[in-house]
């Protein structure tokens, strides 16, 4: 008898151990609603959270192939800001007599030619991106904005990869790091918010207009010019220093320069170029937002 | 009761011809646009043109044609399909059936109305979705699965089985821009096949061109909703739409025109079907295609049994008939038929060659002319006709008319035509059905020995 009340105990067990089984397996099943987007705004982050592990592979396919192919693979990450901190030197600092603020020109430059590396080509590569993604826009649903925010996690690897170069001129010119080195960390956040930014206003627009595909390189050369990378905003006359504030790029460009060789950095100017870049990303995250659901449609 | 999983209501999606969609306020155009626009404008101006005639001469014209530059691709669509239901979709060209899929599976947004889909949906769109070159297979499949939307446990869990499936171990490690195109297809099917989704879409138009991987998708099918989910399955095919739908939605010019069981919708579609025609006559003599000396006045699609016909079994005769008038005495005549298939391929002429008629000038008279194209010979599919009288020495075309009549050849699934009891799409333009014959030949020594050994014997 209690034998028999044990069994039924146990199957009444199990079945309620079924019933939530299944429960929990129509609770997990997605329902997903298709409609068109009414709402002016409408940024569908969390869409991006979900499908972050398609973040990860995209950001790590396109590492990936950029050196596959390539006999010295990711010495390219370093050989490449190397060359060209070697050139600008002897162009600018040797031939021109570039003013470097007391430093050695080398490191001035590579200070701000570090940043400028890694923002210049997110957003030429964020740019390029949705419209070389077309296959897939075409073929599968994943929240767009992964496309351009993979290809500047791409940019990331890179920069962090030539990083090693300023640590070895850190030494060779024996400065030492200080606290204020730090502030070289929320500085990539904020270059990582710019860049994509452009890059997703760019990116958007390039699958509209195609034209923008050879306006970019050309943007991006006259952009450097404007940003102190080459030269010290020393030398931009007192009275016109505000207009190349406008530039987000100048300010933050300037402050890595003040983390990285410990000297003291301009408040103010960085706080006018930081806010010029939060609304340089809430322009390109939006502009994007309502463009992309045309993608498919004229990519 | 089964669940509902997917339900549609109202679903419209409008495309804008040549122009940019996105209703930004740039003005200026780009390069692209530039030739679409190039592409459209014959159109563009000759339909602006007669709008303008038409507003001119009718101010309500306009209400009618309230914007010729935009198409409803879909136009208020609305169905239900319950969960484990496997619905074919069918339509002409351009009826909408691709777009409705894309709307679907999200890859565009529905200009109005709204869908609800209940669980993981997968499509079988195209296979290597996101495969990179560069990449090994072994990268490629993970990949690929995160962009169909897999998570890495998921791959991780079933990568022996989708490297089993797709056979390919001995390259997985080889980037898959060196696979041949069929290992290519077999890892992407693999990764495809394996994402299990609860709603499968399958477009067979896609694939068409790969008839393995049609096959296994077919095959997949089967599978797929014996597990109990739901299927739209997009196709060309009659005969493939009624033997896996139970049901089957008809859509023309973005509307659903017929839902129901799928033999019956198929014969509407096939009787509908606005750009078939069986039969074509001119009353009109001034308008028939001809000269001074012949006119053409009818063309006719002809069954065995004499009735005119649109669908012909693949195993029977079919005729093509052709009427015409002879104006002016003294003329050798030679009417002689032009078939091509959907493709646009040019399958073969066919002349008359009656030996009554053949070197002897003809009166003048109302001409009937019949060529039997023999059963068992063509492959199924549409075939479009063009029918023409010509003179050959000197050579004189009288007249020729493109496109005169077409007509569709129906394969059977009765097993005892060129098909057999295969069910997938069979490539080729014709499918004879040839004398096959097998011989038993005495069973070859070894393969004796091992049945001895094995105790069955004879």
């Amino acid at each position: 008898m209690r034998d028999l009340k044990q069994v039924n105990r146990k199957v009444r067990e199990n079945q309620t151990l079924a019933n939530a089984e299944e429960l929990r397996k129509a609770e997990a099943v997605p329902t997903i609603i298709i409609e068109p987007t009414r709402r002016w705004l409408s940024l569908k982050l969390r869409d991006i959270w979900q499908y972050r592990e398609l973040l990860y592979f995209l950001t790590w396919r396109d590492v990936k192939v950029r050196y596959k192919q390539t006999v010295i693979g990711f010495l390219w990450a370093i050989i490449q800001p190397l060359l060209k901190m070697v050139v600008f030197s002897i162009i600018f600092g040797g031939l021109a007599k570039m003013d470097s603020e007391g430093f050695p020109y080398p490191i001035f430059l590579y200070a701000g030619l570090l940043p400028w590396q890694f923002f210049a080509s997110a957003v030429s590569r964020s740019g390029e991106s949705v419209v070389g993604s077309a296959n897939l826009i075409k073929k599968v649903y994943f929240p767009r904005l992964i496309i351009p925010i993979a290809s500047v996690g791409a940019c990331l690897v890179d920069f962090a990869i030539s990083f090693i170069i300023l640590i070895v001129l850190m030494f060779y010119y024996s400065i030492i790091p200080t606290l204020s080195t730090f502030m070289v960390l929320p500085l990539v956040l904020a270059t990582i918010f710019t860049a994509l930014g452009v890059g997703m206003f760019i990116s958007a627009l390039n699958v509209a207009y195609r034209d923008f595909r050879y306006v970019l390189p050309f943007l991006v050369q006259i952009w450097m010019f404007l940003t102190p990378v080459i030269y010290s905003t020393g030398i931009i006359p007192e009275n016109w220093r505000w207009l190349i504030l406008l530039n987000p790029m100048a300010g933050i460009v300037d402050a890595y320069r003040s983390a990285i060789l410990g000297k003291s950095f301009e408040w103010g100017s960085l706080g006018i170029s930081i806010g010029i870049a939060v609304i340089v990303f809430l322009f390109g995250l939006i502009y994007f937002r309502k463009t992309e659901r045309y993608f498919a449609d004229i990519v | 009761m089964p669940d509902v999983a997917i339900k549609v209501e109202g679903l419209s999606k409008r495309y804008r011809i040549g122009q940019y969609v996105g209703g930004g306020a740039y003005q200026y155009r780009a390069l692209r646009d530039v030739l679409t626009d190039v592409m459209y404008a014959p159109f563009h101006r000759l339909r602006a043109r007669s709008k303008q005639r038409a507003v001119a001469s009718n101010p309500t014209a306009m209400s009618h044609q309230p914007s010729a530059n935009f198409i409803w691709a879909l136009k208020d669509v609305s169905f239900e399909v319950k969960q484990g239901e496997i619905v074919g979709i069918i339509g002409r060209n351009g009826a909408g059936k691709s777009t409705l899929l894309k709307v679907l599976s999200r890859i565009t947004e529905p200009t109005k109305g709204r869908a609800m889909i209940k669980g993981r949906l997968g499509s079988l769109l195209e296979v290597g979705t996101g495969f990179h070159p560069e990449l090994t297979g072994r990268e490629n499949i993970y990949l690929s699965g995160a962009i169909l939307g897999m998570t890495k446990k998921e791959i991780d869990r079933k990568f022996d089985e989708i490297v089993d499936f797709s056979g390919i171990e001995k390259f997985l490690d080889t980037p898959v821009k060196r696979y041949s195109s069929g290992m290519w297809v077999r890892l992407g099917f693999a990764v495809a096949a394996h994402l299990e989704p609860e709603i499968l879409l399958v477009d067979e138009v896609l694939a068409v061109g790969d008839a393995v991987f049609q096959k296994k998708c077919l095959g997949k099918m089967g599978d797929v909703s014996k597990e109990g989910r739901t299927v739209l399955f997009i196709s060309h095919s009659m005969p493939a739409i009624t033997r896996l739908c139970q049901r089957t939605i008809l859509l023309d010019e973005g509307r659903i025109l017929q839902d129901g069981p799928s033999h019956q919708v198929a014969s509407v579609y096939l009787q509908s079907d606005v750009g078939i025609t069986a039969a074509r006559g001119w009353p009109d003599r001034s308008k028939a295609p001809g000269n001074d000396i012949v006119r053409l006045r009818a063309v006719r699609i002809r069954a065995e049994d004499g009735q005119i016909t649109e669908a012909v079994d693949i195993r029977r005769a079919v005729g093509i008939e052709i009427e015409y008038e002879v104006l002016k005495p003294g003329h050798v005549l030679l009417p002689n038929y032009h078939f091509f298939n959907e493709q646009g391929v040019y399958l073969f002429v066919a002349g008359d060659h009656d030996p009554a008629w053949r070197q002897r000038p003809r009166p003048i008279g109302c001409y009937v002319s019949t060529a039997w194209i023999p059963g068992n010979f063509l492959s199924e599919g549409t075939l479009i006709v063009g029918v023409a009288i010509s003179t050959v020495s000197p050579v004189i075309v009288h007249f020729y008319e493109r496109d005169a009549v077409a007509f569709r050849i129906v394969d059977s699934f009765d097993g005892d035509s060129a098909r057999g009891d295969y069910a997938g799409s069979i490539p080729g333009v014709i499918r004879p059905l040839l004398r096959w014959t097998t011989e038993f030949k005495d069973v070859v020594r070894q393969q004796r020995i091992v049945q001895k050994s094995n105790g069955g014997g004879e």
